[in-house]
């Protein structure tokens, strides 16, 4: 979980939309969100009178701020709606945190909230490549964020997915490809990038930290193994394949892959989906890693903060290490070489990625950038 | 309570809902809450809870409806700790 001391949100928020504001999902949304516009060198302090038109945004969640609904709902079975006051809307909405990045940057375009589970993030991403690449936008800030806390997580737990093994030594609990992974370890927080048209971000002389070559949004329909949550491995290959030639990319090319990998037994059944794909086991694999090792699975926010690694990676050549990967599930490890499961941090040089996500309800995306 | 007193109170809590190109010192008897205050009409449901709070006081609907300068503002809330 995010630490976010009180003058940190003074940062961002003004003291009036701090007054009883109780939202962690909006909270990590906006300030990444104007993180990501602040490094992309656009500043909207200055308030316009006019919104940008050609400025819009793409931000998932599952959730805004389940501890605001919690208040509103006790209010409210006390017969209290009128205590309610005029923002448990606009923080319990879905898209509570797009609605609140948009009024701050003044963004006239698109400003939308997509819910795709764990998937989110990479989608939010795509959706706004969409919008630039249609030429309906020329620049969108695309993130996604998850709230956090017992009542976002308690289902999770329910259903045994998250780990309870290692209580006593919580930083080995989340262990993406290991041996001994025996479920997810919740988190939360938010990623963003701002997209923008190619000319636009070469005019501005901007940091570009890489193109979106493309990539591919599907579903399993629940079908041949598919379920609400399991994923149809015949549509994540495709989910890949497809985000391949939507970017005019040969598998080959592909020298990094940030993969979904959570640390429950599905871990074994993702890697055989991308060798599928690719058409690439053993050494012939590309380097492959879970930022979930080191931050928890962040649910609806994961593919956007593990989109902001990945994008990391490539623009300094690195690949950050598999914390918690020291004993590599053996049937990974017949499928690939564990060489490209990095147990420490290897300066490569990276030029074309693949990022997925799969999420709850069978639903997956695929985005592939490459350095230019 | 005297009048300046709820007058003072009144002020300190409209204080919080003001728009940034709005000051403190703009806010007068007769000044209009919305329209020449610039306060966001979602949030006289706002100013509303914190009043009521503020002076142990329920302000109705209606009264609401009313309520559309600081003057008549301070109007309802003397009438309701009077009573």
């Amino acid at each position: 979980m995010p630490d976010i001391s009180e003058e940190k949100k003074r940062e961002y928020f003004t003291e009036l939309e701090l007054r009883n504001f109780n939202s962690n999902g909006i909270l990590y949304g906006v300030i990444a969100g104007l993180d990501a516009l602040h490094d992309a060198g656009i500043d909207k302090t200055a308030m316009a009178d006019e919104p940008d038109w050609g400025l819009g945004v793409v931000f998932g969640t599952g959730t805004s701020g389940v501890e605001k609904f919690r208040e509103a709902i006790y209010k409210l079975d006390d017969g209290e709606v009128r205590r309610l006051g005029s923002t448990t809307v606009g923080q319990t909405m879905m898209s509570g945190v797009s609605a609140y990045l948009g009024g701050k940057m003044g963004a006239g375009n698109q400003v939308t909230t997509n819910s795709s589970a764990c998937a989110s993030g990479t989608e939010a991403v795509l959706m706004g490549y969409e919008q630039i690449a249609t030429g309906k936008a020329i620049q969108m800030l695309c993130g996604s964020c998850g709230d956090d806390g017992p009542y976002v997580w308690g289902g999770f737990d329910a259903m045994k997915v998250t780990t309870f093994k290692h209580n006593e030594t919580p930083t080995q609990s989340s262990r993406p490809m290991s041996a001994t992974a025996s479920g997810f370890v919740p988190g939360s927080g938010a990623g963003a990038v701002l997209l923008e048209s190619l000319d636009n971000a070469i005019a501005r002389g901007v940091t570009i930290y890489a193109e979106v070559l493309g990539g591919n949004i599907n579903s399993g329909g629940q079908r041949q193994g598919g379920s609400m949550t399991a994923p149809n491995s015949i549509a994540v290959q495709k989910c890949i394949i497809e985000a391949l030639q939507n970017s005019g990319v040969n598998p080959e090319e592909i020298d990094y892959v940030n993969g979904h990998l959570t640390a429950t037994v599905k871990d074994p059944v993702e890697i055989e989906n991308w060798c599928a794909a690719l058409d690439r086991q053993g050494a012939d694999f590309p380097y492959i890693n879970s930022l979930k090792a080191m931050i928890g699975h962040g649910l609806a926010a994961s593919g956007s903060m593990e989109i902001v690694s990945a994008l990391l990676q490539l623009h300094h050549n690195f690949v950050f290490p598999n914390i918690n990967c020291e004993d590599v599930h053996p049937e990974i490890a017949r499928l690939i070489d564990p060489q490209k499961i990095p147990r420490h941090e290897l300066n490569v040089p990276l030029k074309t990625i693949a990022k997925a996500s799969f999420g709850f309800g069978d639903v997956n995306a695929c985005v592939i950038f490459r350095k230019i | 309570m005297t009048k300046e007193d709820i007058y003072a109170q009144l002020k300190s809590i409209i204080k919080i809902y003001l728009p940034e190109d709005v000051s403190v010192d703009d806010i007068g008897p007769e000044s209009h809450l919305i329209n020449e205050l610039n306060i966001n009409s979602s949030h006289l449901i706002d100013v509303v809870l914190d009043l009521e709070d503020a002076f142990d006081i329920e302000i109705k609907d209606d009264e609401l409806e009313a309520m559309d300068t600081v003057s008549s503002a301070l109007e309802i809330i003397q009438k309701k700790i009077n009573n």
